[in-house]
């Protein structure tokens, strides 16, 4: 019972935190152009994929059917300035309906303003909005420097305060992808990268292989892949932290194995003990050693499924009530996320065969110990 | 021809550097459908004998013969099986199983020991409560029926596969008179009726009394027969 709750309550948490991560602005994979993710910091804007090679992909991305988003997206680092002091920014340029269908979040990320983001507006980070003491209504200037080295800035009225993901030290901001070629002066659609949504989370393996495989044939020059495909789980540190919710579930399973086969040895020890005059009835008159082996088996296997029912129906029960409950926790700066636990049958069946097959290894040495027991010994027992 | 033949049978029990010898060299043959005891104080080794009997044990030294067969030569396996088939049991103490019922405990054998079907089952469970009057009570539970109702139910327990021999280590010790007798008597019923022997281990004068001869046991030795071979008991 209390390896299902917890698998389910852990589950539901790691979930959440994969959803605020991958919904609020990483998507469930990425494709850069090969290199681009390895100097990410910098935003290099010689490793944008070209108009050309943008096309392939989403040519590619429409022909397989688990995807139901990508958003394009032009990064760039530049400077933003309210006329009188000035910081670094960094910039995603997003068409606003494509962004908002594949990071369905997004738009409760923005505290202040409208929920969009219009031509001519700028969706400003909390954290340069309360140092430059802009709101939603100023006027702001963001600065850039484009790939031939010259430098171009423009001006953006402030269409809203967006949280940050990562934490109040974030420095992403939004704009229109349109201005975001107007401020690099890119005569021609250049892309960082692809965010992916998918209609099933659980395909996230199968969908990312696919189209690696699908794009490795895109070769450049010099017979390199021109596409960098990767999951979500390669692009956040927080994948870490769900690894080890899976290996936290992976021991506590350990446990359960190490609790049911000392209880359940415990139990049978006793069970035979305190039948060795029983024991030695049957075997006296005539029941064979094999089927006195049997008998204790089928009582530890019969343990182990009592077991099995009864913590699998108050698993059940409790997952119910927690749901019932709404345990609300806070991750980043999303607070009141509700806990949601459920139970899937993979687990249900696992965690009881496992009860089930340790409860019969469990019931192993006490039945041996009471097949092979001389029933005139067993007869003068007390 | 000997149901029972014994040559020379003797058993020492090794407890650390001590030796026990609990038979010293017994010798005697019982015949098919007899009704005998062995008696002696404690200490005297007629559990010893009966468990060898049994095949619960083997002896030391000696040739033990039961129904024609050696049972020193008997696996675990093999005396398990041996037993099954030819003897049955009656204990002091009864030893029936707390968690069955009497109708369960009397089956118990059939099912567990022989594999008989369950409608043969039925009928010879059946049969068997009712010889020995326990057919009112066959949804108890042990704990449920008094010292002699459980003996009785031993008895059927121990004479439903049909056995040749059936062995009675002190059966009334537990039982007042009157039970006693009742439960002696049924014993003697099913020896008639079924050709059974019955080989008695015993102090109590009352089936020493009931039984066809008396073998005597002192110190491991087997000292006296009554009445002599071919003789009978009074």
């Amino acid at each position: 019972m209390f390896v299902l709750v917890f698998i389910a309550a852990s589950g539901s948490f790691k979930y959440i935190m994969i959803g605020q991560i991958t919904d609020s602005m990483l998507g469930h994979l990425q494709v850069h152009k090969r290199g681009y993710v390895a100097s990410i910091d910098s935003l290099p804007l010689t490793l944008n994929l070209s108009a050309k090679a943008e096309g392939k992909l989403e040519k590619a991305m429409k022909t397989i059917p688990e995807i139901e988003a990508f958003s394009p997206r032009v990064k760039f680092g530049g400077m933003f300035s309210n006329f009188v002091e000035t910081t670094n920014i960094r910039v995603n340029g997003v068409y606003p309906e494509k962004e908002i269908a594949t990071v369905p979040l997004f738009l409760s990320r923005i505290k202040q303003g409208e929920k969009t983001i219009k031509k001519g507006e700028i969706l400003i980070p909390e954290l340069l909005a309360n140092g430059l003491k802009v709101k939603a209504g100023d006027t702001v200037v963001v600065i850039a420097t484009n790939r031939d080295g010259s430098v171009n800035g423009k001006q953006f009225v402030v269409g809203g305060i967006i949280e940050s993901v990562t934490g109040p030290g974030g420095r992403d901001g939004y704009m229109h992808i349109e201005d975001a070629m107007e401020v690099l002066r890119l005569e021609e659609m250049e892309i960082s990268e692809v965010a992916v949504r998918l209609k099933d989370f659980s395909k996230l393996n199968a969908v990312s292989n696919r189209l690696d495989e699908m794009m490795s044939k895109e070769l450049n020059k010099k017979g390199q892949p021109v596409f960098d495909v990767r999951t979500w789980e390669k692009l956040s540190p927080f994948y870490n932290v769900a690894r080890m919710i899976d290996v936290m579930t992976f021991f506590i399973k350990l446990m359960l194995i190490a609790i049911v086969l000392v209880s359940i040895m415990n139990v049978m020890i006793m069970a035979v003990f305190e039948r060795i005059r029983e024991i030695g009835t049957i075997s006296a008159i005539g029941t064979k050693p094999k089927k006195i082996l049997s008998l204790f088996l089928i009582e530890g296997f019969s343990l182990g499924v009592f077991g099995a029912v009864v913590g699998n129906i108050l698993a059940i029960v409790i997952v119910f009530l927690i749901n019932l409950v709404k345990i609300t926790f806070n991750f980043g700066r999303q607070s009141g996320l509700v806990l949601s636990p459920s139970l899937n049958t993979g687990d249900i069946l696992l965690i009881s065969a496992i009860v089930i097959v340790v409860s019969v290894v469990a019931a192993l040495q006490p039945a041996f110990k009471a097949s092979k027991m001389e029933p005139v010994e067993a007869l003068r027992h007390i | 021809m000997s149901l029972v033949n014994a040559k020379n049978l003797t058993k020492i029990y090794r407890m650390g550097e001590i030796e026990v010898e609990a038979l010293k060299s017994v010798s005697f043959g019982i015949e098919a459908a007899s009704f005998i005891s062995f008696i002696g104080p404690s200490g005297s080794g007629k559990t010893t004998l009966l468990n060898l009997i049994g095949c619960l044990d083997k002896p030391t030294s000696g040739t033990l013969k039961v129904a024609d067969i050696s049972t020193s030569d008997l696996t675990r396996k093999e005396a398990a099986v041996f037993r099954g088939k030819n003897l049955g049991f009656i204990f002091q103490d009864f030893n029936l199983i707390p968690v069955l019922t009497v109708y369960e405990n009397v089956e118990y054998p059939l099912l567990m020991v022989q594999n008989v079907p369950a409608e043969e089952r039925k009928s010879r469970v059946i049969s068997l409560l009712k010889t020995v009057g326990m057919i009112d009570q066959k949804n108890k539970f042990p704990d449920q029926i008094s010292g002699g109702q459980k003996q009785r139910v031993a008895v059927a327990r121990a004479l439903v596969t049909n056995p040749r021999l059936v062995l009675a280590d002190e059966p009334t010790a537990n039982l007042d008179s009157k039970t006693a007798f009742m439960v002696i008597d049924i014993m003697r019923q099913m020896k008639e009726e079924f050709g059974v022997t019955f080989i008695f281990s015993t102090h109590d004068p009352k089936i020493v009394s009931e039984v066809e001869a008396v073998y005597t046991l002192q110190d491991g030795m087997l000292i006296g027969r009554s009445p002599e071979e071919g003789g009978r008991h009074v």
